[in-house]
């Protein structure tokens, strides 16, 4: 009976320890992949990386200015679409918990979170870079766009349904009108929410490809019109680290360091915010 | 003090209301409208080629010739496989979160871990398994004596297994951390390990959420694009072990989208869209429909 219990003991602490083996090893590709990039990518950067387009195949050196300036457009422009819609849209959902649109809405909200973002890229191809016969920035910034929505939508659904309806009815009471009690009272309240939801759909699309290849489309040359074709970071990557050629490779090399830094800082950012902000009730 | 017309202030009242109702049917139509096209743009492939489509084993753009068969298998086995290869990894992650540490300082560098992995873009976890992976299951592959191409599914399975984990891992927390209380010192005190605790009481009750958790992460694995296009081999023969070359779905559109020459082609290829399209719809509305019976 004794050995019994100590067997059994025994059994726990071993897949205690097995589990925690196997929880740990995660960390493993994530050190590998940080050592990768790191490695290679400050090995390429310089002063010039940063202000120069690539160079043709043979020529040593050239930059990735194009996809820098291409991508902060392609992001800053996706923003401006789908922050305030998605905001909109959150407040509505936050407050009609249970009628007829806000539980299709609801529904089309948790489909787009899942639609793959190569489709998105398709049909954003049959809507905006068909009709207008280009490929163009504003195509890929609408696609990213609605990558971005469901995010900003949700995020800030949760965190206006955690703000007490006595704010809101003190509001009222005073006898605001309600356009302004939401905007001025509610929406203050839970500004580190919404941010962080803000700034964490700016992190996932920032990092986006697949909806840029038939929209954005890239640009090996410096470009800010949004109607024409424009290069981003995550393109830059795709098409370079897939070609034969070592320059290209290391180029590919340095564009993954800088957009990783900053994906990474966004993501700090984010938990910063909502750390230093969080308002409990 | 400033009289305001009261007017105006229904106006705006009205505006605001009115605004909000046409943001929260914008989203509607948006994702109706998504299908719309995708149905619309590839009902010449449809009228065309019918189910022979699906079940086609030839895909030979040069000959006109369609068939979706090669992709549909490329894509099972890659997200069947990187289920598999994660589920081991997702569960000890969710359970060590959930269970043996929720808080202190290990836990929260687990958190962190997990939530960078999700972060990095996928683009370059294509590019680190090209590098990196690549040569290291091209020696494994030479060991075990089969052609040692390096890219193919078993690769793009590992890399989208590593994807996939966060997805499973964190919903599995949350799902085990709500495991009530007395149920486990209930088991504690009949004389229960811990180890049994786990397998008779936590993991029986939060099976359906863990399953959704699995299936969610499903989702993602199938839908998964660039990574998976970068290492895989882009073949369009029907792939006869997990070493060879293949396509997914997702891949396939990547790479000839924009080359698709004929109408027919590039209808074929959206058709293959719609049906990523529908079947990570069915997915997840069915996964999340679990967890938020879970919930309540």
């Amino acid at each position: 009976m004794k050995s019994n219990i100590n067997y059994r003991i025994n059994k726990s602490l071993f897949i205690k320890g097995f589990i925690i083996f196997l929880a740990f090893l995660i960390t493993l590709p994530l050190v590998s992949i940080i050592y990768y990039v790191a490695k290679e990518g400050f090995a390429t950067i310089n002063w010039n990386f940063f202000i120069s387009v690539p160079k043709p195949v043979g020529e040593v050196g050239g930059g990735i200015a194009n996809a820098l300036v291409g991508s902060l457009i392609l992001v800053v422009v996706a923003s401006i679409i789908a922050i305030p819609v998605g905001i909109m849209c959150g407040i509505y959902l936050s407050e009609n918990g249970e009628n007829k649109l806000s539980y299709y809405t609801r529904l089309a909200v948790d489909i787009l979170q899942g639609v793959p973002s190569i489709v998105v890229g398709i049909v954003i191809y049959f809507w905006v870079v068909k009709p207008t016969g280009s490929f163009s920035g504003l195509s890929g910034s609408i696609a990213l766009s609605i990558m971005m929505l469901p995010i900003v939508i949700r995020s800030t659904e949760e965190t206006l349904k955690l703000i007490p309806s006595t704010l809101k009815e003190a509001g009222l009471a005073l006898g605001l009108p309600y356009y302004k009690v939401m905007i001025k009272v509610i929406l203050p309240v839970g500004m580190s929410g919404i941010l962080s939801g803000v700034m964490l759909s700016i992190a996932r699309v920032a990092g986006e490809t697949a909806p840029l290849l038939f929209t954005a489309f890239g640009n090996p040359y410096l470009n800010t019109n949004i109607a024409k074709p424009m290069q981003s970071l995550p393109l830059l990557i795709f098409n370079y680290a897939t070609s034969p050629y070592d320059e290209w490779h290391n180029l590919a090399w340095g564009a993954s360091l800088i957009l990783l830094i900053c994906i990474l800082l966004l993501n700090l950012f984010t938990k910063l915010l909502t750390r230093r902000w969080k308002v409990q009730f | 003090m400033r009289q305001k017309d009261p007017g105006l202030q229904v106006k705006y009242e009205m505006l605001f209301s009115r605004t909000l109702v046409i943001t929260a049917l914008l989203i509607l139509i948006l994702v109706i409208g998504l299908f719309l096209t995708l149905l619309l743009e590839s009902l010449p492939s449809i009228q065309h080629l019918g189910f022979g489509f699906l079940f086609g084993k030839t895909w030979d753009p040069v000959s006109n010739v369609y068939g979706a068969y090669p992709f549909l298998v490329g894509t099972l086995l890659t997200s069947f496989l990187a289920l598999i290869i994660s589920i081991p990894f997702s569960m000890a992650i969710a359970i060590f979160l959930g269970e043996y540490q929720p808080t202190g300082a290990l836990s929260a560098f687990l958190k962190n871990i997990i939530e960078l992995i999700a972060a990095v873009p996928s683009v370059i976890y294509g590019f680190w398994g090209l590098i990196v992976l690549v040569p290291l299951v091209r020696s494994l592959e030479s060991k075990i004596g089969v052609v040692p191409y390096g890219i193919g599914i078993f690769t793009a399975s590992i890399i989208l297994a590593i994807m996939i984990i966060p997805y499973a891992a964190s919903l599995g927390r949350e799902m085990i951390s709500m495991v009530p209380a007395q149920l486990k010192e209930g088991a504690y005190s009949l004389g229960a390990t811990r180890y049994e605790v786990i397998k008779a009481v936590i993991i029986p009750y939060t099976k359906s959420g863990l399953f959704a958790g699995i299936l969610l992460s499903l989702g993602r694995a199938l839908g998964e694009t660039m990574a998976v296009t970068m290492v895989i081999g882009n073949s369009s023969i029907i792939p006869t072990n997990i070493f060879a070359p293949g396509n997914t779905m997702a891949s396939v559109i990547a790479n000839e989208f924009t080359e698709a020459d004929r109408s027919l082609y590039l209808s074929a290829l959206i058709e293959l869209g719609m049906l990523l399209f529908l079947v990570t719809v069915v997915i997840n509305v069915i996964g999340k429909r679990i967890i938020k019976g879970f919930n309540t």
